[in-house]
């Protein structure tokens, strides 16, 4: 069945997105780290999908929508501060700092 | 030879396992986005072929296409267009930075694999291998299709809504100067 090992698989990826995102500054990486949290919880839904029925490989598809229109949206915004500022570092875009 | 017989998915599993973790801690490591992206797309890769031992082999070819072929390309397109492949400075935060993200990691892995002890309680669990089975009677594609289109046929529609904001959003955003 191998529901622990993929959780325990799972728990690593999520866990390496987040120290990801806590450890860069480049906002297109930060953004990747992202994307590899959305996909250690994909890694989970298919895991558990096995024990619980095939609604949760559903949940998978529609998790990779909301993936899809963020990227779509992020990277736009990426784009549009770049434009602005000439930098995708987060150091440098610190307008909201008091 | 029967041992590996007897383990070879326990061997593909671990193997694609080890892959996607060393591919994920090189993403977060390298200077250069270019590389990041290429390490998380062999990532992408080697969970598309745990997907495919966890039985959700539709799942795993989705997965390739849109992660690793749409979302990807779209990542690396972005990279190339700032031109941020010659990064000469690391954006890798200083060691108090990195050791806070290091704790914060420690914590939230120990919290996790705690949580993955909590096995899912008998009343709600299928018996083995039923997954497999319905797949192998209906079809791959429509053992997922018909529930998509019957039990979650609203949260379908509202996805092609939201698909349809994120496309506006994103042609507004890129196209005006804010």
């Amino acid at each position: 069945m191998l529901l622990a090992p993929a959780l325990s698989v799972s728990a690593v990826l999520f866990t390496l997105g987040v120290a990801g995102v806590l450890l860069r500054r480049n906002a297109i990486v930060i953004f990747m780290c992202v994307e590899l949290m959305l996909n250690a919880v994909n890694l989970t839904f298919v895991a558990l999908a096995q024990q619980l029925g095939v609604a949760g490989q559903l949940f998978v598809l529609f998790v990779m929508a909301v993936a899809a229109a963020e990227a779509a949206v992020g990277l736009a915004i990426i784009l549009a501060i770049y434009r602005h500022r000439h930098t995708v570092n987060l150091q440098n875009i610190n307008l909201l700092k008091g | 030879m029967t041992w590996l017989a007897a383990h070879g998915t326990e061997v593909v599993f671990w193997g694609f396992g080890g892959l996607a973790v060393v591919s994920a801690s090189l993403c977060i490591t390298r200077r250069n986005p270019v590389f990041s992206g290429l390490w998380l797309i062999v990532t992408l890769f080697s969970i598309a072929a745990l997907f495919v031992v966890l039985d959700a082999q539709f799942i795993a070819v989705l997965q390739v296409l849109v992660y690793a072929g749409a979302i990807m390309v779209l990542f690396l397109f972005v990279i190339m267009l700032l031109n941020l492949g010659r990064q000469v400075t690391t954006d890798l935060k200083g060691p108090t930075g990195g050791g806070i993200a290091v704790g914060v990691a420690g914590v939230l892995l120990f919290q996790l694999l705690i949580l993955r002890r909590a096995a899912p309680s008998e009343v709600i669990t299928l018996p083995a291998g039923s997954v497999a089975r319905l797949a192998q009677e209906q079809g791959l594609v429509a053992s997922i299709a018909r529930p998509l289109f019957d039990a979650y046929l609203l949260p379908f529609e509202v996805t092609s809504i939201l698909l349809l904001a994120a496309l506006v959003g994103a042609v507004v955003l890129a196209m005006r100067k804010l």
